[in-house]
C-alpha cells in the first residue's frame, strides 16, 4: 500500500493560487484506504475550497488513478469539467498525479498528498514501512524481516554493534532489527544465513527512473 | 616495530584515542599527543565521531604521522560511497598511514547534522572485504591497481552488548573478511569481559580492551543510560561521588589504571579513551605502570 498523509491546508490552497475553478480527484484504492483521498474526503475538501471561493466543477474518485487507462477513462467520463476547470487537485499519490496529467492530456496537476513510503496498513490509523523497494530482495537471507528498510543503516552483515536493550541505537522506540532477524534466523534454524558474509549490493539496479517492460 | 609487527610479537598493547577538533587549530591535539608519544603503540584518530562535523581523520593521521606516532585511521561507512572509500584507503596508504579501523559509523540523526544523507554503501563487514582487495592489488570492480597498498585492517566489537551472540556472529564475520586487531567497546567490569573472552576463545585474533578515563559520576550515569553494552558498576559509580571534585582526575586515573592492570593477563592490549581529557594519558600510563 502506499502511504499517504494530507499536505497542511495552506499549501494547498497556495498551489490553488490563481485558480478559480477546481476539478477534484482522488483515489479508490490506496488514497482511500489511508482516508486521504477516498469519497468522503473529496468530499470535505469540496466543502473547503467552497469556503475559500473556489468552483469545484466536479469531483470523483477513480478506481486506480495511477493506472493511465482509468486515468484515460475518467477524462472521457469527465471531459467538459476537467476542461472548464483551471487545474485538478488530484487527491492521490505523486505517482497518480503523473498519471493523471498524462491521462487528461497535460492539464494542470495540482497534488494534494505527501506520498510517503510503501507501508503495512495497522489497526488504528497506523503504517509502517517495511520496503523501500529495492530491486533486489535479500528477505529470504533474513527470516523475511527486511534489513535495507527496518534497520537505519541499512546494513546486510549483522547488528551495528548499538542496540541497547534490544532497542534501535537511531531510534529507541523500534527494535533492533537485527537482534530480531537473529532470534528468528535461530528459531527457523537458519543461523547458517547470517553467518554468511552478504556481498556488497548493486545500487545500479534501483537507480532512477526504473522501468519494466514485460512485452 | 609497526603495529602489525608488535600484534605478532607477545607485546602488551597500548593504543589511545584522540579526536580531532571542530576547527582548524591542531596545535593543542598534536600537543597533547605528543605527551605519550612513544608510550602508547599507535593512535587511533575518530572518524567525525557521533556524526559530528569537524576536521577529518585522514589530515590528522597523516599529521600524527609527521609527528612520529603510529597512526590508526578510523574509517566509516557512514560518508562516502565505495568509490570514496577505496579512493581514501588509497590516499592513506599514499600518506604512509597503515593501519585502519573499519566501522559502521553512528548515524547522522544522533549528531550535529541530522538533516545529512547517510550513505552506508557499504558495512564494516564488506569495508574489510574491499581493503582485502585492494591489499591483494585489484579495485572492487576487478580493475588492477597501480601500486597496492598495504593496509592492517582492524575492527570493533562491543563485549557488553546483550544479546551477545549475534555480535560474535558479526565478530566471526569480520576475522573472515580480513580483520587483523580488535578494539573494544569500553570496559568496566573485568568479570563480565573475562566471561565474553570465553566465549570468543575461538577467535585468534588479537583484542585490545577499550578503557575510559571515568570523569564524574553524571558521565558515568550518561553512558548507563546511553551507550549500548556499557555497564558502569555501582560500586565504581559510589568510589567516584566519595572523592572531592579536585581529586577527581586522580580517581578516574586510579579507576583505569586498576581496569588495565586487570586486564593485562586477560587480553592482548588495552585501548585508552580519554574523551577530552587527552592531558591526562600519561599520568594514567605511569599508574598503569606502562
Ligand atoms: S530487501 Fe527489503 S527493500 Fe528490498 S525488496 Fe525486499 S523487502 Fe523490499
Ligand atoms: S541498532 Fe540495529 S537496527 Fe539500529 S542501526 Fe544498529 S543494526 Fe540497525
Amino acid at each position: 500500500m502506499i502511504i499517504t498523509k494530507q499536505k497542511d491546508k495552506k499549501t494547498i490552497l497556495d498551489y490553488l493560487k490563481g485558480d478559480k475553478k477546481i476539478f477534484i480527484a482522488g483515489c479508490g484504492e490506496c488514497a482511500t484506504v489511508c482516508k486521504t483521498g477516498g469519497e468522503e474526503e473529496v468530499l470535505s475538501m469540496k466543502n473547503f475550497l467552497g469556503k475559500y471561493g473556489k468552483i469545484v466543477t466536479g469531483t470523483t474518485v477513480v478506481d486506480v488513478p495511477c493506472h493511465l487507462v482509468k486515468a484515460k477513462k475518467m477524462y472521457q467520463q469527465h471531459k467538459k469539467q476537467i476542461q472548464e476547470s483551471d487545474s485538478i487537485l488530484a487527491m492521490v499519490c505523486g505517482d497518480g498525479v503523473q498519471t493523471i496529467m498524462d491521462g487528461t492530456k497535460g492539464k494542470k496537476v495540482h497534488p494534494a498528498l505527501e506520498t510517503l513510503f510503501l507501508g503495512e496498513v495497522q489497526p488504528n490509523g497506523r503504517f509502517v514501512q517495511k520496503c523501500s523497494l529495492c530491486s533486489d530482495c535479500v528477505l529470504d537471507e533474513t527470516g523475511s524481516l527486511c534489513p535495507i528498510t527496518l534497520c537505519p543503516k541499512g546494513l546486510l552483515n549483522g547488528p551495528c554493534g548499538g542496540a541497547k536493550d534490544g532497542k534501535c541505537e537511531v531510534d529507541k522506540d523500534m527494535d533492533c532489527v537485527w537482534i530480531q532477524i537473529y532470534e528468528r534466523l535461530k528459531k527457523l534454524g537458519q543461523l547458517s544465513k547470517m553467518k554468511k558474509i552478504q556481498p556488497t549490493r548493486d545500487n545500479s539496479k534501483r537507480l532512477s527512473p526504473r522501468r519494466l517492460e514485460t512485452k | 616495530m609497526s603495529l602489525a609487527e608488535k600484534l605478532k610479537s607477545d607485546k602488551f598493547i597500548v593504543t589511545c584515542e584522540i579526536g580531532p577538533p571542530k576547527g582548524i587549530n591542531v596545535d593543542k591535539i598534536l600537543k597533547e599527543a605528543d605527551s605519550f608519544k612513544e608510550r602508547v603503540d599507535a593512535v587511533n584518530v575518530t572518524d567525525l565521531q557521533s556524526s559530528v562535523m569537524r576536521l577529518g581523520s585522514l589530515v590528522m593521521c597523516y599529521l600524527l604521522r609527521t609527528w612520529g606516532h603510529e597512526p590508526i585511521l578510523q574509517l566509516t561507512t557512514r560518508d562516502r560511497n565505495r568509490l570514496a572509500l577505496q579512493s581514501d584507503i588509497l590516499s592513506a596508504a599514499v600518506l604512509g598511514i597503515e593501519n585502519i579501523l573499519a566501522l559502521t559509523g553512528d548515524h547522522p540523526l544522533r549528531g550535529d547534522h541530522p538533516e545529512a544523507k547517510p550513505v552506508y554503501d557499504l558495512d564494516s563487514v564488506q569495508l574489510l572485504e574491499v581493503i582485502k582487495l585492494l591489499n591483494s592489488g585489484v579495485d572492487m570492480a576487478g580493475n588492477k591497481l597501480d601500486g597496492k597498498p598495504k593496509i592492517l585492517p582492524g575492527a570493533a566489537v562491543n563485549p557488553g552488548i546483550d544479546p551477545i551472540e549475534p555480535e560474535i556472529i558479526k565478530m566471526e564475520k569480520k576475522v573472515k573478511s580480513g580483520a587483523k586487531f580488535f578494539q573494544t567497546q569500553a570496559v568496566f567490569d573485568i568479570d563480565k569481559f573475562t566471561l565474553f573472552l570465553k566465549k570468543v576463545k575461538h577467535i585468534d585474533v588479537p583484542i585490545l580492551a577499550s578503557v575510559i578515563l571515568l570523569k564524574s559520576p553524571a558521565m558515568a550515569h550518561y553512558m548507563n543510560d546511553n551507550v549500548a553494552g556499557v555497564n558502569v558498576p555501582n560500586t565504581l559509580i559510589k568510589d567516584i561521588e566519595s572523592v572531592d571534585k579536585k581529586d577527581r582526575v586522580k580517581k578516574a586515573v586510579e579507576i583505569a589504571s586498576g581496569l588495565i592492570n586487570g586486564l593485562k593477563t586477560l587480553c592482548r592490549g588495552v585501548h585508552i579513551m580519554p574523551i577530552g581529557w587527552e592531558s591526562k594519558v600519561p599520568l594514567l600510563l605511569d599508574a598503569a605502570g606502562l
